[in-house]
């Protein structure tokens, strides 16, 4: 098995954060894994993305040319990478439907609604994280726990109120899943 | 009775010959800082930095431990020694090609940096070791082997009075010019230069001292001529004086 | 999951600082450059924590130089740069050739020429090996291919520069140093071999005749029978030092030759081909120079009907490629120039190609 993702956003909305604790939980979990934040030009524009691997077997190339998973935090990187995505591949879109148009019939399209988050998670800036675990809750590709267990790894114990709602914002973003399990639009 | 009123100093290799030209200023520079080293017992301690030009044979005069640098790159070979050992005494011994011509963007940043080390730079106003060709501190209209018809400062600009300019940087301690030139100057630039070597032994910090030496086969001179020249024109160009001192600053303070 | 091996994330470039620090790295002097930053970044806190010294330098002129004056105390010294900043300290590289004087120097290459861009290549194979100072030199290189790697080739850089008194230069490229991957810092496992360091550092003549590490040597002859030395050393070096790494080779009929990120990747096509049926394998050089000529000289086996050597430049190792294979099968080359990168479904194409000429 071997899965890629890539994660994407304006800067700041911590997917470089996202996609290390994605890789964090994938070491958990004994997986062997990569990351690579946004490279060459774009690193300098207003949009930030990683990518990552995670696999059985040892990682070949650390940069994803057409991920299986896009998690897409604004819509600006939803439309520069929609067109990337491995046929019969997945996106995870913060935003409702109505939103975007979609160009493609092979992929999976999952929308995470903004609208509907807020009125449960005081704070936007957990979106990374909300679509995260979304994604992980969705396919099922890593344990909610090994997330948990990765942030407790990567966030200082000195700041444990944003290890606190992190956590939360997970568990939450986990249980909305569950809940719609069937449901494409998320929430 | 007879009295002793010059020895050798111990640390010069035994039966050295100097390679420089007769008349050379180099070899005043040389004993001075030999006489220092043995004055402050500093042989054991002591790590010296060669440089590019005729500044660079200092293993064959000094029995001290050198190493050498490319040219331009003694202060910053010096501060790596300096840093790794800062225990140790370390000295950089450079001409104007090499100081102030190709590295005095190094120069200045070891000022700036304040790193506790000496420079000591002989400028002769030309490339001696390559034949007397124009360097940055060639006198205005000097001729050279690059500038026949003397240097034109509208062509080549300005000399570089690099005490004035290294005494504005703020982590230099003790910035002087000083020359070889007569006995006089002979003594005031040993009185100096013990002053840079004291500076750095009491962890005081930078020094760089400017020493003005006759070149006198490139300037085509005599001994004679080419120590009156450095008296009569060289010195009235570069103010000899002393342009900073941190240790007098802060007694007057 | 507990009883799983500590493995922490870390960036290639934030990975060979931590293995600096952890080899006893005392000194780093640096000047930043996209995409090596992260290493003078991380040691800016970390040197001056451990009470080492760390320099912001004025340029990487400054930097190698610093490094040629800590080595000459005995001091393990390091600077870190990419491709222009690499070129800057040719001259210095030269000279502490000449000086025998120990320094380790990181190279995380960018796309060339010029300013070139700032994204990963290895057009910087030719300005490691044969390098762009002056004379009768060569150099060590290391060239990782995974964030472990770096590491682990980051202790043996330290070890290799003080075991034979010379530079010794860590080739690595942009995705090694900005990619994160699991890896173990470990220690530093040369820590109880005796240098003999004291027979030639410089620290005052006391008490014995004073040393000297200079680069000019005028008296006749004794420049020729330098060079003689240090060609005696540089065989020493061929004899032991020689690394590399094979996969699937013995009874590849197509051997893909390939170096740091680009063999990764090739491995991963590799694996696809074999599961087609295709009998390919990979010759990963670790040491560019001394490049591991007889090693793969005869890693070609009756089976192989070619080499491909593949690069992310225009074939600057493939001159090293052909002169080991020596005509003993065909020698094939594909790459990308200026920072493009290959992925592994170019390579396997490539390799599916091959085969069909092959089987034709």
């Amino acid at each position: 098995m071997e899965k890629s993702i890539i994660i994407a956003g304006y800067g700041g909305q911590g997917v470089l954060f996202a996609g290390k604790l994605l890789s964090y939980a994938a070491i958990i979990e004994n997986f062997n894994t990569t990351w690579i934040p946004s490279y060459g030009a774009e690193m300098r524009g207003g949009n930030a993305n990683c990518s990552v691997k995670l696999g059985d077997d040892e990682i070949g190339s650390p940069i994803i040319n057409k991920p299986d998973i896009l998690i897409t935090l604004n819509t600006q990187s939803f439309y520069h990478f929609e067109k990337n995505v491995k046929s019969g591949g997945t996106i995870f879109l913060c935003g409702d439907e109505d939103e975007i148009v979609k160009s493609r019939d092979d992929i999976n399209y999952v929308f995470i609604s903004l609208k509907k988050i807020t009125k449960n998670i005081k704070q936007l800036s957990f979106l990374n994280i909300v679509a995260l675990s979304a994604m992980i809750r969705k396919t099922g590709m890593l344990k909610i726990e090994s997330l948990i267990l990765a942030l407790n790894k990567l966030i200082p114990k000195d700041k444990l109120n944003i290890l606190t709602s992190n956590i939360e914002a997970i568990k939450l973003s986990a249980q909305i899943v569950f809940d719609n399990k069937n449901s494409k639009v998320l929430v | 009775m007879e009295k002793l009123v010059y020895k050798e100093p111990k640390c010069l290799v035994e039966n050295f010959k100097y390679t420089f030209c007769p008349g050379c200023g180099h070899g005043y520079v040389l004993a001075i800082i030999a006489g220092l080293i043995d004055e402050f017992n500093l042989q054991g301690d002591t790590i010296a930095v060669s440089s590019v030009g005729c500044s660079i044979f200092l293993e064959k005069f000094f029995e001290l431990d050198v190493v050498g640098a490319s040219h331009g790159r003694s202060p910053c070979v010096a501060t790596g020694v300096k840093r790794s050992k800062p225990q140790k005494f370390v000295f950089t011994y450079q001409g104007d090609g090499d100081a102030l011509t190709i590295g005095f963007n190094e120069t200045c940043h070891t000022a700036l940096r304040g790193e506790n080390i000496t420079t000591i730079c002989i400028n002769n106003t030309n490339f001696g070791m390559t034949g007397g060709q124009a360097s940055a501190t060639s006198l205005p209209n000097q001729k050279t082997k690059t500038t026949p018809f003397g240097r034109d400062i509208k062509k080549y600009g300005y000399p570089i009075k690099a005490a004035e300019i290294i005494a504005k940087c703020e982590g230099a301690a003790f910035v002087a010019r000083c020359a070889v030139g007569s006995p006089k100057l002979y003594d005031e630039t040993k009185k100096i230069i013990r002053k840079a070597f004291y500076n750095q032994i009491n962890k005081i910090g930078y020094s760089f001292i400017e020493v003005l030496c006759s070149c006198p086969t490139n300037w085509q001179m005599t001994p004679v001529e080419a120590n009156n020249h450095i008296i009569n024109d060289v010195a009235k160009y570069y103010k000899l004086g002393i342009f900073k001192d941190v240790l007098e600053e802060n007694k007057s303070i | 999951m507990n009883d799983i091996k500590e493995k922490i994330l870390l960036k290639g470039n934030v990975a060979i600082a931590k293995a600096a620090i952890e080899a006893g790295c005392e000194c780093y002097f640096g000047y930043p450059i996209t995409p090596q930053s992260e290493i003078g970044e991380y040691l800016s806190k970390a040197m001056i924590e451990e009470n080492r010294v760390f320099i912001p330098v004025e340029s990487e002129l400054a930097a190698i130089n610093m490094v040629i004056g800590a080595g000459s105390t005995g001091t393990k010294a390091m600077t870190s740069s990419s491709s222009c900043g690499i070129a800057l300290m040719q001259e210095a590289i030269s000279a502490m050739c000449c000086q025998q004087i120990p320094g380790v120097i990181v190279s995380v290459m960018r796309g060339g020429p010029g300013l070139g861009n700032i994204a990963p290549s290895q057009g910087d194979y030719n300005q490691a090996c044969y390098g762009g100072g002056n004379g009768d030199y060569k150099i060590i290189v290391l060239s990782p291919s995974t964030v472990q790697e770096s590491i682990d080739l980051t202790y043996l850089s330290f070890h290799l520069a003080f075991k034979y008194r010379c530079p010794v230069m860590l080739l690595a490229d942009g995705i090694l140093g900005q990619m994160m991957e699991p890896c173990e810092i470990g220690n530093y496992p040369y820590k109880n071999y005796n240098y003999d360091i004291e027979s030639w550092a410089l620290d005052g003549a006391k008490n014995r005749k004073a040393r000297n590490l200079i680069s000019l040597h005028m008296d006749l002859g004794e420049l020729e029978k330098l060079n003689y030395e240090l060609n005696k050393k540089n065989i020493e070096i061929e004899k032991n030092e020689i690394r590399y790494d094979k996969y699937l080779t013995d009874d590849a009929s197509i051997i893909i030759t390939a170096f740091g990120t680009v063999a990764r990747v090739a491995k991963a096509a590799i694996k696809q081909a074999r599961e087609m049926g295709i009998k390919a394998g990979l010759f990963r050089p670790i040491t560019l120079s001394p490049f591991p000529s007889n090693e793969l000289y005869n890693t070609i086996n009756e089976n192989t009907k070619v080499v491909l050597d593949i690069e992310m430049n225009l074939g600057q190792m493939l001159k090293d490629v052909r002169s080991s294979v020596f005509g003993k099968c065909d020698v094939k080359f594909t790459g990308k120039p200026g920072g493009g990168i290959i992925n592994s479904d170019e390579i396997l194409q490539k390799i599916i190609d091959l085969n069909n000429n092959i089987e034709s």
